[in-house]
């Protein structure tokens, strides 16, 4: 996802002068080419996030569209006033963006985990928040950051899921992308954790419970009509974050369906409870301890969707 | 479109004068905003109502007829808390009609108590400390890449330099070496509820902002004439962002406000205000908007 955001910023940096990347002291290697052809559209601004953030407002609020890229937490937690007094409240045009998404550093340690970033963000008035599910879906949105103004926060993971769109697909920044066709039940998954949602749709298959997947890569504002579809159209709904669920994305689509008048006859989110990720390993293994995984969300899904099954009978 | 400065004056003691009696209409305004809203902040205000009266008097290049023009000079107010003043002073440069001052911290009104970029003239919001000084970088820095003549100044407390936030700005802003920044200290040593000296001590201060890479200069902020000295002339150093480090006293122009925390809360009210207003007034025939509804 991060090759596929950095290869649409370079291939448009030319024609976007008024494009800036601002790093934070990280991506060593990976923006080598960007900051090679484009010396003046590149600030290596140091390990400063606060100052990054309120730097690119002010920069912003003269004309330009700024990127800031760092890694999780850090260029969303450890200056969120800044994004939200200096970026959101003057509807500033910088684009924020995080690589490693929720548990993608894996072994690295908690600190290298955005566990919570969506909930904090998505709660920031006026800024749209991405969780691309693919580096389609991630290179679609980079497109879209830069031909439109205002505050924005693109959260990068470092897994993907397999690239499932049609040629001819458009992606609609705002709205929801049906993944996988279904009507037994809804998969919700945010980010590239979509890809264990589509695994365990492949389990679910097996057992004979079609699940309909959804990739929701537009976190806020976030589409109704789609989910709201889901909930009346398939048996239930499951939420896939690799994220704490408090505030999350699973929350925000039980706001949106009760709101509707859309609930679902049964919810369940999946993501982390309450918990920091201090287990050691790599994602796919951090995804196993945390009930994330493939297997995980088939297991939840079909209990779920048999208990509905059996009381209905 | 006119880009000089209110002054237009031959001399410099006609200068300082101008700015001194702008100083004295914002120290009147504030305290009739404070008083009447039962607001905070008036020592900081007064503090620095000198170095506000100088840079709209004699310093920043603008024009109150067009406040987003692109040639303006760009002033950002740090210390968001001293909103009242900023907004004084840009109502006497006509950036909005005067009687809208009456409105400060009333429901409705775009007067909020920390500086609102609702409000005409003023460039940014800001209130949470340690902010301003990023933002004034960026646009410095996008100044400085497009080589536009502009200037961008920020004003800042003596307390938000406790703030890491506005330490970072500063290793920013000298590594890149931006000539067309200043920053302006109010250093009036007195914090939010305790001086400087008994929280986190700042000096050596002025050592402090040289040791960062930035060309300092230290004056009395409360002379006018010697504060249009140096401000007549930035950068300090070819090639350096400035400091100004402005020795103030806070509540200055009160005698009772002056130097104490307490106004850095307290609104004046009854006896106090009339007081106030009559040092301040010096007579009484300078009342910017009247007197008489002050309570």
């Amino acid at each position: 996802m991060r090759d596929a955001f950095l290869r649409v910023l370079t291939g448009l940096a030319p024609s976007h002068p008024e494009l800036v990347l601002l790093a934070g002291d990280l991506g060593f290697g990976v923006l080598d080419e960007f900051r090679a052809r484009f010396p003046r559209q590149f600030v290596n601004v140091g390990v400063a996030e606060q100052n990054m953030t309120g730097l690119a407002a002010g920069l912003a609020l003269e004309g330009r569209t700024v990127f800031t890229y760092s890694i999780g937490n850090f260029p969303t937690l450890r200056c969120l006033e800044q994004i939200r007094n200096d970026v959101c409240y003057h509807a500033a045009n910088v684009k924020i963006v995080a690589v490693g998404g929720g548990l993608s550093y894996g072994p690295v340690g908690m600190s290298h985990h955005a566990t919570e970033d969506l909930a904090a963000l998505r709660a920031l008035p006026g800024l749209a928040v991405y969780a691309p599910g693919d580096v389609w879906e991630a290179a679609e949105i980079t497109r879209h950051l830069l031909v439109t103004s205002g505050p924005a926060y693109l959260r990068l993971d470092k897994s993907a899921a397999r690239v499932t769109h049609q040629v001819d697909d458009t992606l609609i920044p705002g709205g929801i992308r049906t993944v996988r066709a279904g009507n037994d039940v809804t998969i919700a998954a945010s980010g590239g954790i979509l890809g264990e949602a589509l695994a365990a749709a492949d389990r679910l298959a097996a057992e004979g419970i079609r699940a309909r997947v959804l990739s929701v890569h537009t976190v806020k504002p976030l589409e109704r009509a789609t989910l709201a579809r889901a909930a009346r159209e398939t048996g239930g709904i499951v939420t896939v974050e690799e994220h704490n669920v408090d505030g999350g994305v699973g929350g925000a689509i039980a706001e949106a369906l009760l709101e509707e008048g859309a609930a679902p006859r049964w919810f369940w989110r999946i993501g982390l409870r309450d918990t920091f990720s201090d287990a050691v390993g790599s994602q796919a293994y951090l995804r196993e301890v945390y009930g994330l995984g493939a297997t995980a969300i088939a297991a939840a899904v079909a209990a779920r969707w048999k208990r509905a099954a059996f009381s209905a009978a | 479109m006119t880009f000089a400065p209110a002054l237009r004056s031959a001399t410099r003691a006609e200068d300082a004068a101008v700015a001194a009696e702008l100083a004295r209409q914002i120290r009147l305004d504030a305290l009739r905003m404070t008083s009447h809203a039962g607001a905070a902040h008036i020592g900081s205000v007064f503090s620095c109502a000198d170095l506000l009266a100088v840079l709209y008097a004699g310093v920043l290049r603008l024009d109150p007829t067009a406040p987003r023009d692109p040639a303006r000079d760009r002033f950002v107010l740090s210390k968001g808390h001293a909103a009242a003043g900023l907004y004084a002073a840009l109502a006497a440069r006509g950036f909005f009609p005067h009687e809208k001052l009456a409105t400060h911290y009333r429901d409705g009104s775009k007067l909020s108590g920390h500086a609102s970029h609702h409000v005409p003239g003023v460039e940014v919001s800001t209130g949470a400390l340690g902010h301003g000084l990023s933002m004034a970088t960026g646009m410095a820095c996008d100044g400085q890449w497009r080589g536009a003549p502009h200037r961008v100044f920020c004003l800042l407390s003596d307390g938000e330099c406790d703030e890491g936030a506005t330490w970072e700005a500063a290793l920013f802003a000298a590594h890149h070496g931006l000539s067309n920044l200043v920053a302006i200290v109010d250093y009036n040593r007195l914090q939010g509820i305790a001086p400087v000296a008994d929280v986190l001590e700042l000096e050596p201060f002025a050592a402090k902002w040289r040791a960062f890479g930035w060309e300092v200069r230290e004056a009395d902020g409360h002379d006018h004439g010697a504060l249009l000295d140096l401000l007549a002339f930035v950068p300090f150093r070819a090639g350096k962002p400035s400091c100004l480090l402005a020795r103030t006293t806070k509540g200055k122009g009160v005698g009772f406000m002056e130097n104490t925390v307490l106004w850095h809360y307290r609104a004046p009210r009854g006896a106090e205000f009339d007081q106030a207003w009559a040092e301040l007034a010096d007579g009484g025939q300078t009342a910017s908007y009247g007197k008489d509804n002050a309570r």
